[in-house]
């Protein structure tokens, strides 16, 4: 029996053109742009200046309070620039440009791929090495991770998630993860297992995937208390209150988190990112990128340094083609689209995708014919429809009553549009005025 | 030249047009099945229709709005077919003008045009030409199957014509001269696969069933309506008969006869003018059904599709407003 999410999703194309090619090193750039915002919450403060020498895992800036993560070099090689460059969403970053030289690791790093399983015994040691590697939620939203692995008082952690559903049309990052880096995932689940003091996780994989299950069923029979669940492949599958409705049948409450229900969710990326800080003591200076899309000419997986600019990747697999509308930095639904070719791969970015025009269906848009597609698609059982007509004419007093703020941007109920109504803009734009309401209360 | 645009960066395939296509291919079985059944007059009057909708759109657009004409996305094309089924072949054409106008000109474009209008077109056209020329209206010509050029069909009642005015009363007295009536009540075969008489459209519930099919399949409509309005209609039907109040049909010829297939497929599953979450659909489809068997039943009229899909359509909006869909994480643990 296939787990699946109660209400709405839809059933885009997959595209996933990746899923059998290898990941490969991408190998190093000429410069590495590292902004020192990759993550939810303050940017990390900077601890070097111009001139230093630095080499990979050195820390380039230190987190900034509880909701913060630090940044480490990802390459050796020296400061050249600190200053505020253009980023993948288009706006200006404090960014740390570094002139590679090599590939030298600081002191204590063990960049081999021998698998470690022995788990240190205290959670302090665990929890130092989670938090001083920078690691963040990589499956897109960047929240940082020391955070989400640390039960609140009065909470009770029954349920470890590990998502490998990876929904997202073109991408393969987390597929490919779970095929060649099966065990390393299995023990950074025990790993936060430890520090949830619970012995359960959960290895969600869709259907789509039939290796990456064959693989982590076999490997997890000698690993007690993980177990491996089958979704069903559905958009969104992989968000975090979709998931925990499949795997548990439980629902988030309303603005309440995963951890009221007693479920923790962590992207597979992550929890290899634990395995690696904490076994390795790695920071997150590298992540799997998808490079793909209907419009590249090939496809492939990279092991890519934080900071490679997309261009330097792009160019890998045969460069901008004659087909490419836009550029994305993502996956389909929630990605950004990016003109700058500069712009670096960041902790979040799980994909660059070249899409042609075709695919990307902007029509003009024509008159709502009221299919009830919209109501039917979304995962929150949400109107977007309802929410777009006032959101049209500026007119926020409903928003409340119509849960914008429930809206979680997956933009089903966009791609579902008969009409191209650009319903996920004027969802953004009502759950954006239902928080400003919500803070004056 | 690179583009920026706002997420999601890839849609549905499906769009309006194309819905609207796929609805005009559900279509067809049922428009060769009438032209098979009712000849060159069948054609006559789907082509004026068809014509007289889209050409009135398009004039209103072009000329009164002064907007790019919006007959492009198909919709004119669907209510002139619907409109050309609600018809008995034998009209006169220049009627069928009049309730294209009707349709489209008042029921939809006065209201805002496509997605904007309260009731159904083709069924407001359709009404209107009913209450005006009650004559034309109900003079059904009988199936001519394989005569496609027999200009002077003989006329006949419908099926449920037939019944309406025969009182148990009147069946128990034993007269005569009604066993003519009784004997004449299609076959359930001849129901199915149209050999009736009735509306263009109606008559084969076969052809009518086959466009559902195609319609489900592509996914263009969910099954709630056509199945709630249906069941409805045998339940309450079965009770009746049960309770002796229509003694001369039973819910299966109840089912097959009348515009019921037409309505519960192609009249009260248009989007604009039904709900549009699941349960609202269902409460709007059994009200047509209880609607349509209280017509059929204890009105003056033999025949209730149209009012009670009308009547219902008023009800959306109020239907929209009371059944919005539970949002997660609220209510439940």
């Amino acid at each position: 029996m296939t787990k699946t999410f109660p209400i709405g999703g839809i059933h885009p194309q997959k595209y996933k053109l990746a899923a059998d090619i290898a990941i490969t090193d991408a190998g190093l750039p000429e410069y590495v742009y590292i902004p020192v915002k990759q993550h939810a919450g303050a940017p990390a403060k900077i601890v070097v200046s111009q001139g230093d020498k630095v080499k990979a895992g050195t820390l380039l800036a230190a987190a900034d309070g509880i909701v913060s993560a630090p940044v480490h070099s990802s390459v050796s090689g020296e400061v050249v620039k600190i200053s505020r460059e253009e980023g993948r969403s288009g706006y200006y970053e404090t960014t740390v440009t570094i002139k590679v030289e090599g590939n030298d690791f600081a002191d204590g790093i063990d960049a081999s791929d021998t698998v470690i399983a022995e788990i240190p015994d205290s959670t302090e040691e665990i929890m130092r090495r989670i938090r001083n590697a920078g690691i963040v939620g990589m499956g897109g939203a960047g929240y940082p991770t020391p955070i989400k692995t640390t039960v609140p008082e009065g909470r009770k952690a029954e349920y470890l998630i590990v998502n490998g559903i990876e929904c997202e049309p073109f991408l393969c990052a987390d597929d490919r993860l779970m095929q060649e880096k099966a065990e390393e995932i299995i023990i950074g689940a025990k790993i936060i297992n430890k520090l949830l003091g619970i012995q359960k996780a959960v290895i969600a994989i869709d259907e789509n995937k039939p290796r990456a299950i064959e693989i982590m069923t076999r490997l997890t029979k000698s690993y007690i208390g993980v177990n491996v669940r089958v979704c069903q492949t559905k958009y969104p599958q992989g968000g975090e209150k979709q998931l925990i409705a499949a795997i548990t049948g439980r629902e988030v409450p309303i603005a309440k988190l995963p951890i009221d229900v007693g479920c923790v969710v962590q992207n597979a990326g992550t929890v290899f990112a634990v395995y690696e800080a904490v076994m390795k003591k790695k920071p997150l200076i590298e992540r799997i990128v998808t490079v793909s899309g209907d419009a590249a000419e090939k496809s492939a997986n990279f092991r890519v340094r934080i900071g490679t600019p997309a261009e330097f990747l792009i160019n890998k697999i045969g460069g901008i083609t004659e087909k490419t509308d836009e550029i994305i930095f993502g996956g389909p639904f929630m990605g950004t689209s990016v003109t700058n070719l500069k712009a670096p791969v960041t902790k979040l970015t799980s994909g660059i995708l070249l899409l042609s025009a075709k695919l990307a269906g902007k029509e003009p848009e024509t008159a709502c014919i009221r299919c009830g597609k919209c109501v039917d698609a979304c995962p929150q059982g949400l109107m977007p429809f309802e929410i777009a007509r006032y959101a049209r004419n500026n007119d926020f007093s409903q928003i409340m009553r119509l849960h914008a703020r429930d809206c979680i941007e997956c933009g089903s109920c966009a791609y579902i549009c008969p009409a191209r109504i650009p319903l996920l803009d004027y969802c953004k734009m009502s759950k954006a005025e239902a928080k400003k309401i919500l803070k004056k209360q | 030249m690179l583009k920026i645009s706002s997420a999601p960066h890839m849609a549905s395939p499906v769009s309006t047009k194309n819905l609207m296509k796929d609805v005009v291919i559900a279509l067809m079985p049922a428009v060769l099945a009438a032209l098979l059944i009712f000849g060159f007059n069948a054609f006559q009057v789907l082509l004026t229709s068809v014509a007289a909708c889209v050409a009135c759109e398009y004039l209103i657009c072009r000329y009164f709005l002064k907007i790019p004409p919006t007959t492009g996305d198909f919709s004119a094309v669907i209510t002139g077919i619907l409109l050309g089924f609600n018809l008995p072949s034998g009209i006169p054409l220049w009627m069928i003008l009049i309730g294209a106008f009707f349709a489209i000109g008042i029921t939809k474009m006065a209201y805002g045009g496509l997605g904007k209008n309260l009731f159904n077109p083709a069924l407001v056209g359709r009404v209107f030409l009913f209450v005006s020329f009650p004559q034309q209206m109900t003079t059904w010509p009988q199936p001519q199957f394989g005569n496609f050029f027999a200009i002077d069909a003989q006329t006949g009642a419908t099926t449920l014509g037939i019944l309406k005015h025969l009182s148990p009363e009147t069946l128990s007295n034993g007269l005569t001269k009604y066993s003519y009536h009784i004997d004449n009540v299609p076959s359930y075969l001849n129901m199915l696969l149209g050999n009736t008489g009735g509306s263009l459209g109606e008559v084969s519930a076969l052809a009518l069933l086959l466009g559902l099919f195609y319609m489900l399949c592509k996914k263009v409509i969910t099954w709630h309506i056509p199945f709630y309005y249906l069941s409805t209609v045998f339940i309450l039907t079965s009770i009746m008969w049960f309770f002796k109040q229509t003694p001369n049909l039973d819910p299966v010829a109840h089912l097959l006869s009348g515009g019921l297939i037409l309505g519960a497929v192609f009249m009260a599953t248009d989007y604009v003018t039904s709900p549009m979450t699941t349960n609202g659909k269902i409460i709007f489809a059994v009200g047509c059904g209880a609607l349509t068997v209280i017509i059929r039943i204890f009105s003056a009229y033999p025949e209730g599709v149209s009012f009670a899909i009308l009547i219902m359509n008023a009800f959306v909006p109020l239907i929209d407003r009371w059944c919005i869909p539970r949002v997660y994480g609220a209510g439940r643990k």
